[in-house]
């Protein structure tokens, strides 16, 4: 980071302004954590200036690389280097409250009402479009990991195991963390 | 014990789910539709549905659902479900939680380390697999009917081609696709 992006950079605000600021950014996006970077980035970066370009940038890719909901890794991390642990908890809470009340609310009344036959009918041609909407995920994420010769292999594994033979998931990220770790420290480095 | 059946696997996910809202769906599905039954593959697609054209995080929107609907079906009693919900959104915050200020506090000079670096030569391809897998396990005979239904079958069929080139190639907005989805189910289905 410059020095002069540094200066630009404001100090601690107010639990109050970092609540508010995540809850608005967890009630306008639509599309999950990787539609709410460009409205962090907006408000965050240009408007707030609680965090450099630079720094924001280096945000993004530790928190695609940590397990959870990613836009929650976000606003842990940024509100903890602002109001240590309480601010943390406000920009959690933040970004996860709208979307808990929304969804508790259709949940009370959505399941009166799935057997409607009109909502049946609706969500039965809602279903198939859902499926391509995680195939296309899939794809892009599929182009970006840059898979090779060498690792192809590993995707179709892992589908394999999960889809067809019911392996838990949570058993081949394991696996894969340790392989990945094995191979990075004890083969690749004398090929 | 429901609730600290929910607390524990939803607290799973959130330590495990690598690859975002889209990587989870398989752990999601893996733990809520197959090991505990709490709710059925049609229903687990109706709440990706409904989480993709209402605002927040997927994961978020998934395990407040899941909480609900899984203690409700149980107990039929709202506040329980309310607070199945609780659960399940707080178990899966919480790894990522302190996960995020751990490493704000102590180790973000050791992520570009080669340690941290060769686990994820391993984990990157893993969760494409792991996003195949969902994608699998969700073209299903409650999501898409069965050839002997070649009326809802081809629709189904059609719709899942039309919104996979239409979101990927021709640029449509997927809440849109949706949209368009749902209108075509009301008319045809």
């Amino acid at each position: 980071m410059s020095s002069e992006e540094k200066a630009a950079i404001k100090p601690a605000s107010s639990m109050l302004v970092l609540f508010a600021t995540f809850f608005r950014i967890g009630l306008f996006t639509i599309g999950g954590g990787y539609a709410m970077i460009p409205l962090i980035e907006a408000e965050i970066v240009n408007k707030h200036k609680w965090i450099g370009k630079t720094e924001f940038l280096d945000l993004i890719a530790i928190a695609q690389s940590c397990p959870g909901v990613f836009a929650i890794n976000i606003s842990t991390f940024i509100g903890y280097k602002k109001r240590h642990t309480a601010g943390a908890l406000c920009c959690a809470l933040g970004t996860a409250l709208p979307s808990f009340f929304i969804i508790l609310l259709i949940a009370m009344f959505f399941h009166n009402f799935q057997d409607v036959p009109w909502v049946a009918s609706v969500f039965a041609g809602i279903r198939p479009a859902v499926v391509a909407l995680i195939a296309v995920p899939t794809w892009n994420m599929a182009v970006r990991a840059k898979i090779t010769f060498i690792n192809c292999w590993i995707p179709f594994i892992t589908a394999i195991l999960i889809w067809a033979l019911g392996v838990n998931p949570i058993y081949i990220i394991l696996a894969a963390g340790i392989g990945g770790f094995l191979y990075g420290q004890f083969i690749k480095p004398t090929e | 014990m429901i609730f600290l059946s929910l607390f524990y696997t939803f607290f799973l996910i959130g330590l495990f789910g690598f690859g975002g809202g889209y990587g989870m769906i398989s752990l999601i599905q893996a733990q809520v539709v197959y090991e505990h039954h709490w709710m059925t593959s049609a229903e687990f697609t109706n709440i990706i549905a409904i989480s993709q054209i209402t605002p927040g995080p997927i994961g978020i929107n998934t395990a407040t659902y899941c909480g609900y609907t899984a203690v409700y079906n149980l107990t039929g009693d709202t506040w329980l479900a309310i607070l199945g919900s609780c659960t399940a959104t707080f178990a899966l915050m919480f790894p990522c939680f302190v996960l995020m200020i751990v490493i704000s506090k102590l180790f973000m000079k050791y992520m570009n380390t080669s340690l941290v670096q060769s686990i994820f030569l391993g984990l990157r391809p893993a969760v494409v697999g792991l996003l195949a897998a969902a994608t699998l396990l969700l073209a299903n005979k409650e999501n898409f009917s069965t050839p002997d239904n070649p009326w809802q079958f081809y629709i189904s069929i059609f719709l899942f081609a039309a919104t996979f080139v239409g979101t990927k190639w021709v640029g449509i907005n997927p809440i849109r696709m949706i949209v368009y989805a749902a209108f075509a189910g009301l008319v045809l289905l």
